[in-house]
């Protein structure tokens, strides 16, 4: 068994990040929490603090603003912790490629373990990549 | 003055959902200032659509905002169509003020949940949105997407209403106006509520005046402006509804106009989709050919008050120049009424009241002469200037 598997072997703690995002992605992750998906109960929850956190879910396009604070809470995330880009704008950048205060994709700028592309992706899909890094 | 204290809320916070900076100055447990931060969402979109053509430009602005993705092109279609003065066929008309409506419905139940939720109330975050999601299935089923529909085109709309979803439609809305009620009751009828509630950041029609606030926020406070009312667009002069207004100013006359407003908006829907049948089924677009040089100027009701576009085209492909302004552009800045004064508990539900979107809000801003038009300076001129600044008290101070 490899340390990350043994690491990430009981409940998975979340931190969301909003790295200039349309709100919907962030929307849809607190979606995650309410009765029809309830990921509670795999153990999932939503953290206020990186530093609890096991998986950084980040949204949205990463804005020439929100660098330097990107790479911070990456920096204070305990290791190893999973990232999780969701939705098109922060696997790509989507439409939005060509605007003047881009500098991701969010690859370029902090590992990424997995991508969950969709505008905004369905809860499930999200819990569906979740799980799939998990298994690996 | 006392000495102050500085508590920072964000730019990354587990309250707020997006990154934005609040500084609170605190005396003891009393807010004396608040400064508001911005600009961490800033990503460009007016000059984006500038690059986009007319029709893009729709897909464009329905990601200014997840909660807003019908508001922002609905004033963009009223905008653009108001430059070569298209009449839209009636049926596309209703199917707009149906998605408008479901829109507010869905925003108004997301906005009670999350107030619930500040207020320590996780059951009601639980029930409204789980009472929202009903809603977004049949975003879904009408439109194809739970968030970001897609359904709005210059001269009409892209997608149809067929019978069957109507029948569907009708079914899920009887039911949220059942749960509507529950929700109403376990509001209104709470004492904790009341006297957590009443009295907490009390905004006056003077200060909606004063900062120019818009939407609910307003009317929460006696203003009675809507848009759909005073400027009618879309289907909104061909059904009957009326305005809720309140006259608390605090944050539960808020909450008030908005579980009510609910119920407006689904009597809008009943009509519309009864209006529907009488209209012939695939009459929904008008075909635009091209888009005269001109200026136009739309706006809508969003759930949280008006949305601007202003959209100049030279008569080629793309607008030279698009202008957005969201509500919480101007209902954010009230914060600086109603948070001073209260403590920092009662701040973050001042804060949530007006149902705060910064990602509609981050716009550019220039500094130009009024009279001449003569642009002075902008953002990079602004830190240029700053950069100035520093270099020249260095060499003052000779480091």
């Amino acid at each position: 068994m490899g340390f990350k598997e043994k690491c990430f072997k009981k409940s998975l703690w979340v931190f969301h990040l909003s790295a200039g995002s349309c709100n919907n992605c962030d929307i849809e992750i607190l979606d995650c929490l309410t009765p029809r998906y309830d990921i509670e109960r795999f153990g999932m929850k939503l953290v206020g603090s990186i530093r609890h956190a096991d998986v950084l879910l980040v949204t949205g396009v990463v804005t020439k603003k929100l660098l330097p604070r990107i790479k911070e809470v990456y920096d204070q995330a305990p290791k190893p912790i999973v990232v999780v880009a969701i939705g098109v704008c922060s696997c790509t950048g989507g439409m939005f490629k060509d605007c003047y205060t881009f500098k991701g994709p969010l690859d370029k700028v902090i590992p990424v373990d997995a991508y969950v592309p969709g505008c905004p992706p369905k809860p499930e899909a999200m819990l569906a990549g979740i799980m799939k890094l998990l298994n690996k | 003055m006392g000495k102050r204290t500085l508590v920072p809320l964000g730019p990354y916070h587990p309250l707020l959902e997006e990154p934005e900076f609040f500084k609170l100055y605190c005396d003891g447990e009393i807010v004396k200032e608040v400064i508001w931060e911005t600009g961490y969402n800033h990503r460009g979109i007016e000059k984006l659509c500038q690059s986009k053509t007319f029709e893009q430009v729709f897909y464009v602005v329905e990601r200014i905002c997840g909660i807003c993705s019908t508001s922002h092109p609905f004033a963009y279609a009223n905008a653009v169509e108001s430059i070569p003065d298209v009449e839209i066929p009636e049926r596309a008309k209703y199917i707009r003020t149906i998605v408008g409506e479901l829109e507010r419905i869905h925003s108004h139940l997301l906005w009670v949940g999350l107030a619930g939720h500040f207020l320590g109330y996780n059951t009601v975050f639980m029930w409204a949105w789980k009472y929202r999601e009903p809603v977004l299935d049949m975003f879904e089923i009408i439109t194809g997407n739970r968030n970001n529909y897609a359904m709005f085109t210059i001269g009409g709309v892209r997608r149809d209403i067929s019978p069957e979803q109507a029948t569907q439609l009708l079914k899920v809305l009887d039911d949220v106006e059942v749960k509507t009620t529950m929700l109403v009751g376990a509001v209104m009828d709470d004492p904790v509520i009341h006297a957590r509630l009443k009295g907490v950041g009390v905004l006056t029609a003077k200060d909606i005046h004063d900062f120019g606030a818009v939407g609910p926020t307003a009317r929460a406070s006696g203003v009675d402006i809507d848009v759909r009312r005073d400027d009618p667009y879309a289907a909104y002069d061909m059904v009957d509804w009326k305005v809720i207004t309140a006259s608390g100013g605090d944050v539960f006359a808020k909450a008030e106009v908005r579980l009510l407003e609910m119920y407006e908006s689904i009597s809008i829907i009943k009509q519309c989709l009864e209006a529907l049948k009488k209209t012939e089924a695939g009459d929904i677009k008008v075909k635009v050919k091209e888009i005269p040089p001109g200026i136009g100027i739309g706006h809508a009701e969003a759930p949280r008050g008006e949305v601007f576009h202003f959209v100049k085209s030279d008569g080629g492909n793309s607008p030279i120049r698009h202008k957005i302004r969201a509500p919480s552009y101007t209902n954010i800045p009230t914060f600086r009424r109603s948070c001073v004064g209260g403590t920092i508990s009662d701040a973050t539900i001042a804060t949530a009241a007006v149902d705060p979107c910064y990602c509609c809000t981050e716009r550019m801003s220039h500094v130009f002469d009024y009279t001449t038009g003569k642009h002075i300076m902008s953002a990079a001129e602004l830190i240029k200037l700053s950069q100035e600044k520093t270099k020249n008290l260095k060499t003052k101070l000779k480091v």
